[in-house]
């Protein structure tokens, strides 16, 4: 179990993880979902100790990163498969590091046969490696203590489908054997499909956090009508928000009031149905190109910001959890 | 997900650690020897060490007169080869792991830097006294072939002494700026040019002139390799001409890596 409590990170006046607190639960897959820059592998140093918190702290397992006697043993790290020396033998990689943690040197060929890394592939510089072979051999390097614990950036960066069909499994029968799995993604899908918790994060705040299935169904209504203009307006009246979406409405409210409404005031309806699970989507990609439109200088860029999308789950919506409460 | 729930229980999600032992520093001190010989660069360098050792020691042998065979002039003679070679050795166990960015792996490992520092400084140092005894075993064999009289005059245990200090404090140089400039460039531009720009200008510099062989790590290491046995001053020098340009370095550069943001 990994808690963050209450962590930020500032750099001079720019706050890069502001606030952050979250539980990556045993037995489970979480995942740490936000764009390139939000504060997820910024996060993830501070759990293992390379970057300080300005605030706020981390615990694994209920220990303190730093205090872990031997944390190779207990906590299996993947934060950069780039950084490696470009000299060093994939083979060499995991030696030093089963070395370092004392571990038998047969463990390292476990690891290369489980990340189907072969003898001859073994043999080569890591320089010689595509990001598809690093990120293996990070992998193979983040297990080699048999852990309890994951924490693995970006793990699924540079692996073809197949090695994401491969790490997938991995990771869900590690988890279901009673490990913890933390991961980021910039790719919600990638995420979606692994994860059982999603944790949210943009401008370095979390902006949604709980599990899947809370987090992909969308409380709300698409609804399209042959009087449209007559539905926004009778809609409007009954206090209902909806925005256009489509060729149709999407509103909050739930597609039985937004019927009654279209019954009294005799809409004919072409379409009703709740809304597919997009909200956590629309979510992503307004703090996606938030990311990509402005500065740092905006700050924390939560959700309900100008436009306020509908459908889009909120973090006063959704179940905030745990730590953050 | 429920986190009141597993907070609840006490244990679950709980890591029970008594039972592994904190890494020790020998293992730590393995693991760094390992990296100074498993890339191309560290392995060559360490080959060049032994190769030019052994070349400079052949060279003064086949040039020198059968009287100037001694083994206190083929030692001497591997000084300065040595002691360019072994602080970049230094340099580069530091500067690597930035360079590399391996420091992710290395401190993720062993969090405490500290000790992965303290590994470091010991596999340079142990590294470093390798070097100095096989210097030692190709002098005595050139020594002995060479067949001088008095060929093994002015050397004892204090001068092998005064030859490792000088060898070791350039090595423990080497890391201080390593840790300094985590840098490979910077670090050893620095290590070179900047105590030779130091001894000029206290050349030229009438005030610092007077206090050179307190100041000048150049100046107060002199007496170690001249042969003669140094006054209690000279000592004093030596140890002040250190804590500037070795011990100074090394704690500046040790507060940094110690609160740096590893990346």
């Amino acid at each position: 179990m990994i808690t963050v409590d209450g962590v930020s990170k500032r750099y001079g006046g720019f706050t890069a993880v502001d606030d952050v607190s979250f539980v990556a639960q045993q037995g489970r897959v979480t995942g740490f979902l936000g764009p390139n820059g939000a504060g997820k592998s910024t996060t993830m140093r501070i759990m293992v100790g390379l970057t300080p918190a300005s605030r706020g702290g981390v615990t694994i397992g209920g220990h303190r990163y730093v205090d872990l006697p031997n944390p190779g043993l207990h906590v299996g790290v993947l934060l950069d498969a780039s950084a490696q020396h470009a000299g060093r033998t994939g083979r060499e990689v995991l030696t030093l590091g089963a070395t370092t943690m004392g571990l038998p040197r047969r463990r390292v060929d476990e690891m290369l046969e489980l990340v189907s890394l072969s003898p001859a592939e073994a043999k080569r510089r890591v320089k010689n490696y595509s990001l598809g072979m690093r990120q293996r051999l990070g992998i193979a390097h983040a297990l080699l203590g048999d852990p309890k614990i994951l924490i693995l950036d970006e793990p699924a960066n540079g692996l073809d489908p197949a090695g994401i069909h491969w790490m997938r499994g991995l990771l869900k029968s590690y988890a279901q054997q009673g490990g913890t799995v933390l991961l980021s993604s910039h790719l919600l899908h990638e995420v979606e499909r692994i994860a059982d918790e999603l944790i949210l994060i943009g401008h370095g705040r979390i902006v949604a956090q709980g599990t899947k299935q809370e987090l992909l169904q969308t409380r709300g209504a698409y609804v399209r009508a042959v009087e449209q203009e007559r539905l926004l307006d009778a809609l409007t009246r009954e206090g209902i928000v909806a925005t256009p979406s489509g060729e149709g409405l999407r509103s909050d409210a739930e597609a039985v009031q937004i019927g009654k409404v279209a019954a009294t005031e005799g809409i004919t309806l072409v379409e009703l149905r709740p809304a597919e699970g997009a909200g956590l989507e629309e979510l992503f990609l307004q703090l996606t190109a938030d990311t990509q439109r402005d500065d740092a200088l905006t700050g924390t860029g939560g959700p309900g910001g100008p436009g306020g999308h509908a459908g889009v789950a909120t973090p006063d919506e959704t179940k905030t959890q745990g730590a953050s409460a | 997900m429920s986190a009141t729930a597993t907070t609840a229980t006490p244990g679950a999600g709980t890591l029970t650690v008594d039972r592994s032992e904190r890494i020790p520093l020998a293992r730590l001190v393995r693991v760094e020897l390992r990296k100074l010989t498993d890339t191309r660069s560290g392995k060559w360098l360490l080959i060049a060490i032994a190769v030019i050792t052994t070349l400079i020691i052949g060279a003064l042998f086949l040039t020198a007169k059968q009287s100037d065979r001694t083994f206190s002039n083929f030692m001497g003679a591997t000084a300065t080869p040595q002691g360019f070679l072994l602080p970049v050795m230094g340099i580069l166990l530091v500067t690597s792991e930035w360079s590399q960015r391996t420091a992710l792996v290395t401190f993720t490992l062993m969090p405490v830097r500290g000790r992965v520092l303290a590994a470091k400084v010991v596999a340079a140092l142990i590294a470093g006294l390798l070097a100095i005894a096989l210097a030692m075993a190709i002098a005595a064999l050139a020594t002995v072939a060479g067949g001088a009289d008095h060929a093994w005059a002015h050397i004892g245990l204090d001068d092998v002494g005064k030859f490792t200090i000088l060898q070791l404090s350039g090595i423990l140089q080497g890391l201080a700026f390593g840790l300094l400039f985590l840098n490979s460039a910077a670090a050893i531009v620095t290590y070179f040019v900047l105590p030779t720009a130091f001894s000029i200008v206290a050349n030229l510099w009438s005030a610092l002139d007077k206090v050179k062989e307190w100041v000048d790590l150049s100046t107060s290491q002199q007496p170690l390799f001249n042969g003669s046995s140094m006054s209690g001053e000279q000592w004093a020098q030596l140890a002040t001409g250190t804590l500037i340009w070795v011990v100074l370095p090394f704690a500046v550069g040790l507060v940094r890596v110690l609160r740096a943001e590893v990346k």
